[in-house]
């Protein structure tokens, strides 16, 4: 089998990925920007033996989905700010009870309502906290049709992998770009790990086990294996507890997935690094722009690289240290009024010496230009 | 057979319910009814939300779930579109299934999907400590109805009814044997069934609304209440203020997930369409 060449929507290349990661289950509400990758799952699921379903809500659709990992299958929901607010709650309950799911937020200029057809960047934070208390999120934010594709089948993975929830965040110009693109002929897919009757019978499982690793195999429902799933604090079996021990395992355990998400999942792509004086960060919709600027400033004689994080939460902080160790100056442009500058900013002072780091924001629903980026970079060499 | 005792989880015991509640009555009441049944318990699922009744789950021996408040039935809706060879049963209460569930129960009834849910009434938000609910009757007392309830109460099996469930059915926890028959039926339809299981919570209703303890309070369900049989045979002044119990409603049509397995083996010998 050739790779197929094709000419591919954002949103498209979202669910092709799903469905190439083993995605059979998708619950969603419509929302525009997101609303192609339901329709495609609509049509495509009930032909590869997976289930579709268009719930009455957001709060319901991120519900399905859990409920469907629970009995087995892998699971995806996209949707949008509004949507994705809704979703918070159970959100944090995937995460709190260790249930893999991916969840996809095409994000639009918000806030509230907000502009339903215009691209922003608002929910970055939110994908990192939006939901209450201390918990673990991985977010990836693809800036191509074809990395949409990949960086949907790493959420797959990295959340078969950990056992947790994962997000996509798409933004409105990248769901709704069409490119050319190859797909590859296969790609890796992680599956969860399960309990083997063999070696651990159903009386002696642990679903919740605080083992070496951090993460316990988890049984389909139906699999044999009878266990209690509570979004309480819960002991290894799952059984509720009120045990200040087991709940202080439990919370830095379920945190501690970021540190091996860190290991295993943190993805990032470069420009021109080497020698930059001036390191441009973008994530996303801003990537694009970013590259051109950064084109015109070499041909300028400027010195200027691009750093893009594929993975947002956790940052790939290592890295980031390693290229502002040499950097003079590093601009960051958001489509928000600078959210993840402030991880740049937490992590810009390095060998006692603070690297200057400058925001640029932009939150009228338009795009920046590569002319607009380059004047930043000019600005500050 | 089974008994009661071998579906509960002996170490999770035991229950947070207060003395007198009704809930415990109800669960045995469903278990007896599950026993007769016979499932493989590896194959039963039993989803619940937030409140006094939805701590029923841990209790018993099967694959169980707690979800978020109100959320139940759509946790469930995504496991039995996942799995439909599992037996799925939601346990909720009045607040979880009919104020921040509301939705969800509308639209599985809707879809007529298989799963049997058992709302425990007890005309309160008990785990909070007594504020009004969606069924709490006109002029009730609640802590959050110091002067009596102003809004009126909710028909949650006429909701359920309307709304597309293909079994409807009321018992109390006075009855605690025609609610395991009920419970039968309602484990044995296919589509979405509903049991609204009216319970009593002394603590929390009855006390404030001087209706004796907990014997008071089942004996205000014997008297409130009449079957639909023998509503038949009664004048309307005898059915004046009576509680109906019993089957309300029963028919028959295709269950969601049957359809929805109809659709993939159609597709599947339809090679062409938009699958690529």
């Amino acid at each position: 089998m050739s790779a197929r060449v094709a000419l591919v929507q954002g949103n498209e290349a979202c669910a092709d990925g799903a469905i190439a990661a083993g995605c059979q289950f998708y619950a969603g509400y419509p929302i525009t920007p997101s609303t192609e990758i339901a329709e495609i799952m609509a049509a495509r699921l009930p032909r590869t033996g997976g289930r579709f379903i268009q719930m009455e809500d957001e709060i319901a659709s991120m519900a399905a989905i859990i409920g469907a990992s629970l009995a087995g299958l892998k699971a995806m929901t996209a949707t949008s700010g509004p949507g994705f607010s809704l979703k918070q709650e159970n959100i944090g309950f995937a995460a709190m009870c260790e249930v893999p799911c991916v969840v996809v937020n095409v994000q639009r200029a918000g806030p509230s309502t907000g502009g339903p057809t215009a691209p922003g960047q608002g929910d970055i934070m939110q994908a990192r906290w939006g939901t209450h208390g201390d918990h673990p999120m991985v977010a990836f934010v693809p800036y191509s049709v074809r990395d949409t594709y990949d960086l949907t089948v790493a959420a797959f993975n990295c959340a078969e992998h950990l056992r947790t929830p994962t997000i996509v965040l798409l933004d409105e110009v990248i769901g709704h770009m069409r490119e050319q693109v190859e797909y590859p002929e296969r790609v890796r897919v992680v599956d969860r790990e399960r309990p083997d009757p063999a070696i651990t019978p159903p009386d002696e499982y642990l679903p919740f086990a605080h083992a070496d690793g951090g993460v316990a195999p988890m049984a389909d429902f139906g699999s044999g294996y009878r266990y209690h799933v509570t979004g309480l604090h819960h002991d290894e079996r799952g059984m509720p507890t009120a045990n200040p021990t087991e709940i202080d395992r439990l919370v830095r355990r379920l945190q501690a997935k970021m540190d091996l998400a860190a290991a295993s999942w943190q993805l990032y792509e470069e420009m021109h690094v080497a020698d930059a004086d001036i390191l441009i960060v973008a994530a996303g919709g801003p990537v694009r722009p970013a590259k051109r600027a950064v084109n015109m400033a070499r041909a300028n004689g400027i010195k200027a690289g691009l750093f893009i994080p594929q993975t947002v939460w956790p940052f790939p902080v290592k890295r980031l240290r390693e290229l502002l160790g040499r950097a003079k100056a590093v601009v960051v442009p958001e489509l928000n009024l600078g959210q993840l500058v402030l991880e740049i900013e937490r992590h810009a002072c390095v060998g006692g010496r603070a690297v200057p780091v400058h925001s640029l924001t932009r939150v009228d629903g338009e795009l920046f230009t590569p002319a607009q980026l380059y004047a930043a970079i000019e600005e500050v060499s | 057979m089974p008994v009661v005792r071998d579906y509960l989880r002996s170490t999770a015991l035991p229950h947070i319910w207060c003395p007198g509640c009704g809930h415990g009555i109800i669960l045995a009441a469903i278990l007896r009814a599950l026993a007769r049944i016979d499932p493989d318990r590896d194959e039963v699922v039993v989803v619940s939300g937030i409140g006094c009744a939805s701590r029923a789950p841990g209790y018993l021996d099967f694959n169980t779930l707690h979800t978020t408040h109100g959320r139940a039935l759509a946790f469930a809706t995504g496991i039995k579109l996942a799995k439909p060879k599992l037996k799925v049963i939601v346990i909720t209460g009045d607040g979880d299934a009919a104020a921040i569930g509301g939705n969800h129960l509308i639209h599985a009834a809707r879809r007529n999907i298989g799963i049997t849910t058992f709302c425990f009434n007890n005309s309160i938000y008990g785990m909070t400590g007594g504020q009004h609910s969606p069924v709490t009757p006109v002029g009730a007392l609640a802590t959050t109805a110091p002067y009596g309830q102003l809004e009126p109460s909710f028909d949650l099996c006429g909701l359920a009814q309307a709304s597309g469930a293909t079994f409807v059915a009321r018992g109390t926890a006075y009855h605690a044997a025609g609610m395991t028959e009920l419970a039968y039926q309602a484990l044995t339809n296919e589509g979405f069934s509903f049991v609204e299981a009216i319970s009593q919570c002394p603590v929390g209703y009855g006390r404030r609304n001087r209706m004796g303890d907990a014997v008071g309070m089942l004996k205000w369900q014997k008297d409130n209440t009449a079957s639909v049989r023998a509503a038949e045979r009664m004048a309307p002044e005898q059915l004046e203020g009576k509680i109906l119990t019993g089957v309300l409603h029963a028919n028959s049509r295709p269950e969601y997930t049957k359809a929805y397995d109809e659709l993939v083996a159609r597709l599947a010998q339809d090679k062409g369409g938009t699958g690529r």
